[in-house]
């Protein structure tokens, strides 16, 4: 009974989207206020709607309800309850749920805190995102029921995948969900926008908060799934360079550049077609990602087995999504006008070179991702010659990636120093100067203490340090320029909010960068075969393997690796890396070991057993590998930061009069503009 | 400067800027294709000689010897129609299995063995990887009809 009425909810959701997707836009078309109305009500009863659903098919999983087919597929009553929950989106169809309750959530959200906003605006937004969970709705429920029965009932379920059954894999989905969705609500605004045909400084200053949270869960989910697969795959890699993670990866990539493209829009009502279109962008590429992972049309190693009419059917979406709005865009677009003018140096241009630098980025990457697809697709045309499956490996993404965020890095300093409109190249290298010296020293000289010097390493720390000089000088000027004197603290507290998580997120963007450098060049590791007793030294420390002991888990049996280590001959700890074999799918996995310092981890992973109690061992000693993931938090602490600056707030008061009196810059009282340059806070 | 002019900057710098990024992209894309061949292909000599490439087929079972080192590992992959000798050292992935799915990158060796420098299985044992599935469909094609080939691993993805 209880999945039925999960797909019931699920269906009432869908007719919900439906008016959603269609009255509340006629009514902002035809100016009928009623219809407009009806925008705010009828999302959060889709809300509702779907929540309902999701808390059905949640509660299947937890009761162990295999007579759905789903459950069976992805549960077993011996898992434990964590994961029962986790598996509602183990698998496509509960994904796809998942998927739409973000969407609802991102909707909900929207009616929330979109008080401030013009009637208009708001049913133009939710009425876009109304027709996105159209799509995705029917979607579920014309190709990926999850609500399907079995009949009979199976005696037990087929098991969660046990690569799954980790804590990193339980929350990551909803947050690269999260993320990937909530880039619909920057592409609603979009839509809306050009449908209303008013894009200007305070459409971007409503868009911004929404772009920023979108961007921070996609930065978190992103660096989850690296550190997952870093201690699950067992090969203690942090990232591949797969389908599947590249497909997360360009609408990130695409996202860093909107944020900063807004930012020009907002300030100096610039960029506004370019920044319409990466919002299009942005969300297409959410949706070829989704389109990637279940089409199962690359290789790759999170693909599902999947049913080419889905894949068929995502493709038909994506391209009425892209297609329609980029109709729209070329037919509106050059209606929208010019902003404010700029000269070949100042801060837009140097933004500028952000945008084309990150999505040049994003380019490249898409068309290393997509290339085997594309000569597949050639090949079936007849333009090329019958040909062998192509893949792309990790090596072209690097040598294309790593020069392109170079130059982008060296912007990254340049561009907060510059003023807005015209920067002077003789003030802008004075006030690099100093940054650009140490950075330059430390650069050469920090390799040697680390071990050994390569350019590589050099590059990297040259990178790092030049970020950590200019936010370090940025800021200092920022504290002694300040005229409080409530001391160096107040005066710090005092700063904008979204100045300071600029820096933060750029300073992120360092520690970053160290943990990629270091990992790189000063990794050591070893597979080496073990008998009982035998040692090994890996990084400095030595590693003595005294075997192996059977243990098992509440639905695992495993071989628990018993790892002493030791440091200059004394005993610092035992390491118990894990081979398991859940009972159900008798697949083995390997749980890594790893004692992770903040300096340098430790990982050792099981290998197979070789005979005579010797195994198999991979050691490894990781120097500086959590800043990697360090580096993405201080980005999305960043954009945190950012939104709770203090003019979204005051905004947010005095939005709607100043809607009236039509003007929307300088609001009276509110902060003075982080971003704004001296010269216009001087004029 | 006159907008005229700037215009024209800033075409130029974009310009030299996409030259810059195909430049990258064609020579990164010139090292680093690697083509995918069946047990079958290779036996027929298909292969271009000393370039790496990515061999996909089954495991076949009972084919995999270790060596006393214990890293360095002997098994046969095929298409069911022919069959390639590998070799490899390092640890196998998890799901590496005799009878299942599996791709290796390498090269042939002049012994007529194929070493492999990486070998990936995937996540999920529903799933076929392309190269793999193509490689049982090619060689069920070539063959004389009425003889079955068991392709219990379904590989419906194509």
């Amino acid at each position: 009974m209880i999945p039925e009425i999960g797909h019931f909810a699920l269906i009432v959701a869908l007719c919900m989207a439906l008016v959603q997707g269609t009255l509340p836009l006629v009514g902002a078309a035809r100016g009928i206020p009623r219809w407009m109305a009806l925008a705010r009500p009828v999302a959060q009863g889709q809300f509702v709607f779907v929540a309902i659903s999701f808390i059905c098919l949640t509660y299947a999983f937890i009761h162990s309800d295999f007579s759905v087919l789903y459950v069976a597929e992805h549960s077993n009553a011996d898992l434990p309850l964590i994961y029962r929950i986790a598996g509602v989106w183990g698998g496509h169809e509960g994904s796809l749920l998942l998927w739409i309750l973000m969407l609802t959530i991102w909707m909900l959200a929207v009616t929330v805190f979109s008080r401030h906003l013009p009637e208009e605006m708001v049913a133009r937004v939710l009425g876009v995102m109304g027709l996105v969970a159209v799509g995705f709705n029917s979607f579920i429920l014309f190709t990926s029921d999850p609500f399907e029965r079995l009949l009979p009932a199976a005696a037990s379920g087929q098991d969660l995948n046990p690569l799954l059954q980790d804590p990193g894999l339980a929350i990551h989905p909803p947050m690269l969900y999260m993320g990937y969705v909530g880039f619909s609500v920057a592409f609603a605004f979009a839509i809306a926008a050009l449908l209303g045909g008013k894009l200007d400084a305070t459409w971007a200053r409503w868009s911004r908060p929404w772009t920023t949270v979108a961007w921070m869960f996609l930065t978190c989910g992103i660096a989850l799934g690296s550190w997952w697969s870093y201690y699950e795959l067992g090969w203690g890699g942090w990232w591949f360079w797969d389908p599947v993670e590249n497909a997360s990866f360009m609408p990130w990539l695409v996202g860093t550049a909107l944020i900063h493209s807004l930012a020009v829009t907002e300030k100096r009502g610039s960029f506004k077609s370019w920044t319409v279109l990466l919002a299009i962008f942005a969300f297409s590429l959410s949706l070829l990602g989704t389109f990637l992972v279940r089409s199962g049309v690359l290789t790759s190693v999170h693909s599902f087995a999947s049913d080419p009419k889905r894949g068929l059917f995502i493709l038909i979406f994506l391209v009425v999504v892209v297609g329609s709005s980029l109709m729209l865009y070329a037919w509106r677009a050059p209606k929208v006008g010019l902003g404010g003018s700029f000269a070949l140096l100042s801060r837009e241009s140097l933004l500028l070179a952000n945008n084309v630098l990150f999505t040049t980025a994003a380019g490249t990457v898409l068309l290393g991702t997509l290339a085997p697809l594309i000569v597949d697709a050639l090949v079936a045309v007849g333009i090329l010659g019958p040909t062998n499956k192509i893949s792309v490996g990790a090596p072209y993404f690097n040598l294309v990636f790593v020069p392109i965020m170079a130059v982008a890095i060296f912007f990254l300093g340049v561009g907060p120093v510059a003023k807005w409109k015209k920067a002077e190249l003789p003030e802008l290298a004075a006030r690099g100067r100093w940054a650009g010296i140490s950075a330059v020293i430390v650069a050469v000289i920090m390799p040697f203490l680390l071990g050994h010097w390569s350019w590589l390493v050099s590059l990297g720390i040259l990178m790092a340090f030049w970020i950590i000089f200019t936010v370090g000088h940025s800021l200092w000027e920022r504290l002694h320029r300040s005229r409080s004197d409530r001391g160096w603290w107040g005066r710090f507290a005092g700063l904008p909010k979204s100045f300071l998580g600029m820096q933060l997120a750029h300073f992120g963007v360092a520690i970053f960068i160290l943990g990629v450098t270091v990992i790189g060049g000063y990794e050591t590791g070893k597979d080496v075969k073990m008998d009982i007793g035998d040692t090994v030294e890996v990084g400095g420390y030595t590693f003595r393997f005294d075997g192996v002991m059977d243990t098992s888990g509440p639905n695992y049996q495993a071989s628990r690796g018993i790892i002493k280590v030791f440091k200059d001959g004394l005993p610092v700890m035992e390491l118990n890396p894990e081979k398991r074999v859940y009972h159900v799918q008798r697949q083995p996995t390997t749980e890594a070991a790893i004692d992770s310092g903040f300096f340098r981890h430790l990982f050792v992973a099981l290998g197979e057993p070789v005979g005579n109690g010797s195994w198999s061992v991979r050691v490894y000693y990781k120097p500086l590998v959590s800043w990697i993931w360090l580096g993405c938090v201080l980005m999305a602490l960043g954009g945190l930061l950012a939104i709770s600056d203090r003019r979204y707030r005051t905004l947010a008061r005095k939005q709607r009069e100043m809607l009236l009196s039509g003007a929307e810059q300088k609001l009276p009282g509110a902060h003075p503009n982080p971003a704004m340059t001296r010269a216009e806070v001087k004029s | 400067m006159k907008p005229r002019h700037k215009r024209l900057t800033f075409i130029l710098v974009g310009l030299a800027g996409v030259a810059v990024a195909a430049g990258l992209v064609l020579n990164a894309f010139r090292g680093n294709i690697t083509f995918a061949f069946s047990p079958s292909e290779v036996v027929a000599g298909k292969v271009p000689h000393g370039s790496n490439f990515r061999l996909g087929g089954l495991v076949e079972k009972g084919s995999l010897e270790r060596e006393n080192d214990g890293l360095t590992v002997h098994f046969v992959v095929t298409d069911l129609a022919q069959n390639v000798k590998v070799t490899y050292k390092g640890i196998l992935p998890d799901l590496f299995k005799e009878g299942t799915g599996a791709v290796s990158l390498g090269k042939m060796g002049p012994d007529g063995v194929f070493h492999a420098q990486e070998v990936l299985a995937k996540h999920d044992e529903k799933y076929m990887p392309p190269e793999v599935a193509r490689a049982l469909k090619e060689a069920k094609k070539d063959k004389t009809k009425g003889m079955p080939v068991t392709m219990n691993e379904g590989g419906g993805n194509l």
